[in-house]
């Protein structure tokens, strides 16, 4: 029963949007919409589990004055904040708190922005040191990788016009566009394939770990 | 003025996050905490604007009935805050999983493979990928086609054969590798364009956006 | 410390620093950049200028404000391209953090070209799914997209009255920062057969060859790269060709380090190499 029920709902849904794939019209088409917008329903439920289990880790925090408790105290604070400027918004447009304008958009320019935007940017920094630490020209392989990279580098951007970084530029273009291409391809059919057979597996029933 | 505000919340903001590179410290901390807090709280606003008040309420309210089932579905994921009713849970999880390997089985093939694998099959000696590039009209055919098939086919032997790589497979695996390596070093690059455009990003803002004005409004 | 010890052994933070002065001062003191017109790119660019004048062209948002400094400069000139050929822009997106962005972006744009909503260009925002919702749009877009993003229905809006489906819409440009570009090349090209052209984030660019090959794109433009090259072909120098000059200098600090990183490593390795034959 606990096992059982979810293979059925796994073959039946994954059948039904098989076959609406090759028989688009009523009622296939209608049915894969539907299991569409269940599909999206769900989703969103699971996101909310994912706020939920991040909460309750650190109001535990909180709640056993752990080390560093007062970094949990923090995003609780931000995030109940947050909450009641969202509430506010949403009051004020009518339900769509995300409306150009209203004071959570504020929350969103200045601080979403700025926080997710600086994060990344701190990998630059961190990239620069590894490759400066780890790229090393010890093989044949890694030579190969080495020059790649530089190729790229200097071809996308030139630092000036002349003769040479056209070339480069050039070069770059082809290289891109031919063996990078080809390579790229190589390792995406492996995946879709191996996607392919997984998908298979899963509305089969064989493949089962999901119910874990 | 709530623009003022903003762009100084903002500059601090981001100026804690880059503390970091000094060393691990309290603003740091401080500034990652509160990007999660914020985040997640922006998180329940979006799931409810674009997720449930359009898919769930409104349908609701126009009374179309049939929604109070993946209703249901998704109310069972909140059955995992109880860890003995965790199960239930599978359900829904279980609807999710099969319309999306519906949808893969069908559409990787379509949309991905078939297209992938036709334009691997080139001539050998016809005309290649068109190009208005001098260097890679020096290239021109037969070239480009026979280095996209043989690197194509190898890259795909080198990952896709778990058998050992001896005798044919081997040799195949070998020019495949060097065509990985090539790939991963472009990869490696392009990256490396990735995050020093975001860091460039960063210090534009701060500079344009913050320390400009106020050395502005200072010098009036 | 021997120098080759010295030499592949820099202290972290020295690498910090001036990677931080080689971005600043180009900022700072405005140094003009070299541009490359990518083939990728320009071929972007002449897919887009082919669209006769009047035909509606979808902007896809699918990143979020972790990538902005990439991809607002490229969707901001290509929206100025769609504009000054008198496209139809109907914006949209796949990742809900991006869409107050692309609001931002498109607003601007508009402006600048006294472009009027409703009748230029539409906002209809986000609706999760992707796939699903791409498919959906090919039989009909209302039956995702009801309402735009200020609640407006469809309908009521003049430049989507003859547009209905992917038949209607002349290309659709795409701005990547993850795997949804390749959700669109699969769903909605391979099962509509619609022209795209993709706009991404260096880190994605490379996987996103292939589609260009098979020509399930048109177009490809890369990174900030990519944004500054467009920017050069519809002749508005804006943020991208600016940020240029940092973005070179950034790459030429970066190789003279990996540089130095091995002549310091294969000397010290020669050196040891010398004083094991020594003591043998």
């Amino acid at each position: 029963m606990r096992r059982q029920i979810p293979l059925i709902l796994t073959f039946l849904t994954g059948i039904a949007i098989f076959i609406a794939f090759f028989i688009p019209h009523k009622p296939f088409n209608e049915v894969q919409d539907i299991l569409l917008d269940w599909a999206i329903i769900i989703a969103g439920f699971a996101l909310l589990l994912g706020i939920h289990s991040l909460l309750r880790k650190h109001i535990t925090h909180i709640k056993k004055k752990d080390g560093g408790w007062g970094y949990s105290l923090i995003l609780t604070f931000f995030f109940v904040g947050v909450f009641t400027v969202g509430i506010f918004s949403a009051i004020q447009y009518k339900g769509y708190s995300l409306t150009p304008g209203s004071l959570l958009y504020f929350v969103y320019d200045y601080m979403v922005i700025p926080l997710s935007a600086t994060m990344f940017a701190l990998l630059a920094f961190f990239i620069a040191s590894a490759a400066y630490r780890a790229f090393r020209a010890r093989r044949l392989n890694a030579t190969l990788l080495l020059i790649a990279a530089v190729v790229v580098m200097l071809g996308r951007v030139p630092i000036m016009e002349n003769a040479f970084f056209n070339f480069l530029s050039r070069f770059s273009d082809w290289f891109m566009f031919i063996p990078q291409m080809a390579a790229k391809r190589g390792i995406l059919i492996g995946v879709a394939l191996g996607a392919f057979a997984m998908s298979l597996r899963i509305i089969l029933g064989i493949e089962r770990t999901y119910l874990q | 003025m709530g623009q003022i505000i903003g762009v100084w919340i903002a500059a601090g903001l981001t100026l804690m996050i880059f503390s970091f590179l000094y060393k691990d410290n309290p603003f740091y901390k401080f500034a990652e905490h509160v990007y999660v807090g914020v985040s997640a709280a922006y998180t329940c606003f979006y799931t409810w604007d674009y997720f449930l008040m359009p898919k769930l309420i409104n349908p609701l309210l126009q009374h179309h009935w049939l929604v109070i089932i993946p209703g249901i579905f998704g109310a069972m994921m909140l059955t995992r805050w109880f860890p003995r009713s965790a199960w239930v849970s599978r359900w829904p999880i279980a609807v999710s999983v099969g319309v999306a390997s519906g949808l893969v089985v069908v559409q990787y093939m379509q949309g991905f493979v078939i297209p992938q694998i036709q334009n691997t099959l080139l001539p050998i000696a016809g005309p290649a990928v068109t190009f208005n590039n001098p260097i890679t009209n020096l290239w021109n055919h037969p070239l480009n086609n026979l280095i996209i098939i043989v690197g194509t086919v190898t890259t795909l032997v080198y990952f896709y054969f778990s058998k050992k790589h001896k005798g044919f497979i081997g040799g195949t695996a070998k020019v495949g590798i060097i065509f990985i390596m090539v790939a991963f070093g472009a990869s490696f690059g392009y990256t490396v364009m990735a995050r020093i455009s975001l860091l460039i990003g960063r210090i534009h803002f701060l500079i344009n956006d913050w320390l400009l004005p106020l050395f502005r409004s200072l010098t009036h | 410390m021997s120098i080759w010890e010295r030499m592949s052994k820099v202290d972290r933070r020295i690498i910090y620093l001036l990677l931080s002065l080689v971005v600043i001062i180009p900022i700072v003191f405005r140094i003009p950049s070299t541009i490359a017109v990518s083939e990728s790119a320009q071929m972007a660019y002449d897919a887009v200028d082919r669209l006769p004048a009047g035909t509606p062209i979808i902007f896809s948002t699918d990143f979020d404000p972790a990538s902005m400094p990439e991809l607002r400069p490229m969707m901001t000139a290509v929206l100025r391209h769609a504009f000054k050929k008198k496209l139809k822009v109907i914006m949209m997106g796949h990742w809900p953090t991006g869409i107050p962005l692309s609001t931002i972006i498109l607003e601007e744009v508009a402006q600048e070209f006294k472009a009027e909503y409703g009748v230029d260009y539409i906002n209809i925002g986000y609706r999760p799914g992707a796939g699903l919702v791409m498919i959906q749009m090919g039989r009909e877009i209302r039956s995702v997209f009801d309402i735009d993003i200020q609640g407006n229905p469809l309908d009521s809006l003049p430049m989507m009255r003859q547009v209905h489906n992917y038949s209607d819409i002349g290309l659709i440009a795409c701005f990547e920062a993850g795997a949804m570009g390749d959700i669109w090349v699969i769903y909605a090209w391979g099962r509509f057969g619609v022209n795209i052209i993709m706009g991404t984030t260096a880190v994605v660019t490379p996987d996103a060859y292939p589609y260009l090959a098979a020509r399930q794109i048109e177009g490809l433009i890369g990174g900030m790269a990519g944004a500054a090259a467009y920017e050069k072909l519809v002749e508005h120098p804006d943020k991208a060709m600016i940020r240029m000059s940092s973005q070179a200098w950034a790459h030429i600090l970066i190789i003279v380090f990996i540089i130095i990183g091995n002549i310091g490593y294969f000397m010290m390795r020669r050196a040891e190499r010398i004083k094991k034959r020594g003591t043998v």
